[in-house]
């Protein structure tokens, strides 16, 4: 019996424009999805709308244009709540990106809560941007960064991460899913098990948001962060999820407009959230059109789109595996549609330049994880990452490039 | 040879390939062929950075004024690069090469190609080669 399925790719692919063009005569295949996603039509609209019918400075202006810029972006607010499940929409706080979430964190709880002699744990598999942030925190706190050690296949060792607990420990900040491996963490046991030593836990979300559901509430995880870009939305924005509770009680992380109740030269106090953390004028345009793109995924739905990129993960993997001389590098339980790998005896810059001559883009090198790529004791890899619009067409093309690699530098 | 009639060579190689794979070929060949650079001279000194593999770069100058070139790197195609650039500023005198004009990276259409990215360090070796020749123009007691 023929399954009958709604997900039509190729309908899907008329609502990105951009991948309908050539690349050095040969028609795009976008293989870069884990560094940034292409935008919908939708969102693009929204971008335009924005310009040409209300860009104004939002929250405190009284004259129409600005009552609907204002009305749009906490639209977004809204919208991006009800899309990780937050009880509130003072929980949702608008930043530049996951690395901006990180950081505000990292300054401002770290200033309210971390001192000498406390434990920061991450893993090994973490992004630089949640590593730096924390060794910044350490070094002037005197705090102790541990870090979670993972198996050849790229899982985290759980007994080893329950070993590094203890009631020093005040925070623990994991990946959700590698942009290097694309393993999925078992967040959720994470999260438990450093409640059960008092531990706050921030879940750095980038590359999970665009392809799993997402439910803060019931992960209970203290804060979530994660990109726009990378799940369809413009550059520039991101969420910063974090408890009601912990957020009041957070130093704010920059001065200046917006995030001010009333100043004067002997004291100022702060704004309510979640404005006690959005200094200055946002990126009004850029955060109007994310909800498009939030919309947009919802209209698809996230279960339609996992289980395709699923597909074509099992269909990637085998092929690829197919390749003489390829190993994969992150084999782990569950996974998102990610490919990292190395071909024996071809450098990874080799692999992408030759790639993209033949239309096909990849991202190669460290992947801003240069402490995993330690782990493996390799420079780098070539990765592809699959969104909701590849195709499987599109994988034979990477394999038939491969081939072609493989025959240039024998 | 001098400085640009070795550039024109290599741009007249080069317009005898239609599409970039053969031009590829043609630089993995290099590659291939460029002597390894010796294990001493691999030294974190010599090693360009901003690139997204290995490079490193050797220079001397010998007694009779001219700046001599030794390139290598992990990733072949770098190392073709490194091989053209080899061919036209080895043995050419300090002067020349801090002054030279590469055009032959814009006439063989590499510029639209893959120096925009820093990653493939064709700039870099380009730097660096013209700084160390302007350092052994110092040396030589040359203006700069």
């Amino acid at each position: 019996m023929e399954l009958v399925t709604a997900y039509n790719v190729t309908d899907i692919r008329k609502d990105f424009p951009i991948l309908n063009q050539t690349v050095h005569g040969k028609p795009l295949v976008y293989f870069d999805n884990a560094a940034t996603t292409q935008k919908p039509l939708p969102v693009i609209q929204a971008l335009t709308e924005y310009y040409q019918g209300y860009n104004a400075n939002i929250h405190r202006g009284i004259h129409t244009l600005a009552e609907k810029a204002t009305a749009e972006y906490e639209g977004t607010r809204e919208a991006a709540r009800q899309f990780i499940n937050a009880a509130q929409r003072e929980e949702i706080i608008f930043t530049r990106g996951t690395t901006e979430g990180i950081n505000l964190v990292a300054a401002s709880f770290g200033r309210a809560f971390i001192k000498a002699g406390d434990e920061i744990i991450i893993s090994t598999m973490e992004h630089h941007s949640n590593i730096v942030p924390w060794q910044m925190l350490c070094e002037e706190t005197g705090a102790k960064l541990s870090v979670i050690p993972i198996t050849d296949e790229g899982d985290i060792i759980l007994e080893e991460y329950e070993k590094l607990l203890s009631e020093k420990t005040k925070m623990v900040a994991l990946v959700y899913v590698s942009n290097s491996l694309g393993t999925i963490n078992p967040v959720k046991q994470v999260i438990d098990l450093a409640h059960g030593y008092g531990a706050r836990v921030l879940v750095d979300g980038a590359q999970a948001t665009a392809h799993l559901d997402i439910d803060v509430q019931a992960l209970d995880c203290d804060f979530y962060v994660f990109s726009s870009h990378k799940m369809y939305g413009p550059t520039g924005v991101g969420v910063l999820y974090g408890k009601k509770a912990l957020l009041e009680a957070m130093p704010p992380y920059q001065g200046g407009g917006e995030m001010i109740k009333d100043v004067s030269f002997e004291r100022t106090t702060y704004n309510e959230l979640p404005y006690k953390f959005e200094a200055g004028t946002p990126n009004i345009a850029d955060t109007v059109a994310f909800k498009a793109a939030l919309q947009y995924v919802n209209n698809i739905g996230k279960a339609a789109i996992g289980e395709y990129e699923q597909e074509l993960l099992a269909y990637g993997t085998e092929a690829l595996s197919g390749i003489p001389g390829l190993r994969i590098i992150g084999q782990a339980r569950e996974k998102i549609s990610v490919i990292s790998f190395r071909v024996e005896g071809i450098h990874h810059q080799d692999i992408g330049i030759i790639l993209d001559t033949q239309g096909i883009a990849v991202r190669t090198g460290h992947h801003c994880t240069q402490p995993l790529m330690q782990r493996f004791g390799i420079p780098g890899t070539s990765r592809a990452s699959f969104a909701m619009y590849n195709t499987k067409e599109e994988i034979d093309r990477l394999v038939q490039g491969l081939h072609k690699v493989r025959k240039m530098f024998a | 040879m001098k400085i640009n009639e070795i550039q024109d060579e290599i741009v007249n190689e080069f317009a005898m390939f239609d599409d970039w794979s053969d031009k590829y070929e043609y630089i993995i060949d290099i590659g291939k062929k460029l002597p390894p650079l010796p294990a001493e001279y691999k030294t974190e000194e010599n090693k360009i950075k901003g690139c997204q593999s290995q490079v490193w770069l050797h220079s001397q100058l010998t007694n009779d004024g001219k700046v001599f070139f030794e390139g290598d790197s992990d990733a072949i195609i770098v190392r073709g690069l490194a091989g053209l650039l080899i061919r036209i500023l080895s043995g050419q005198k300090p002067e020349e090469v801090a002054k030279a004009d590469l055009y032959f990276i814009d006439k063989v259409g590499m510029s639209g190609h893959l120096a925009q990215t820093r990653s493939n360090g064709l700039a870099s070796m380009v730097k660096q080669m013209k700084l160390d020749s302007l350092a052994y123009q110092a040396k030589l007691g040359q203006k700069i």
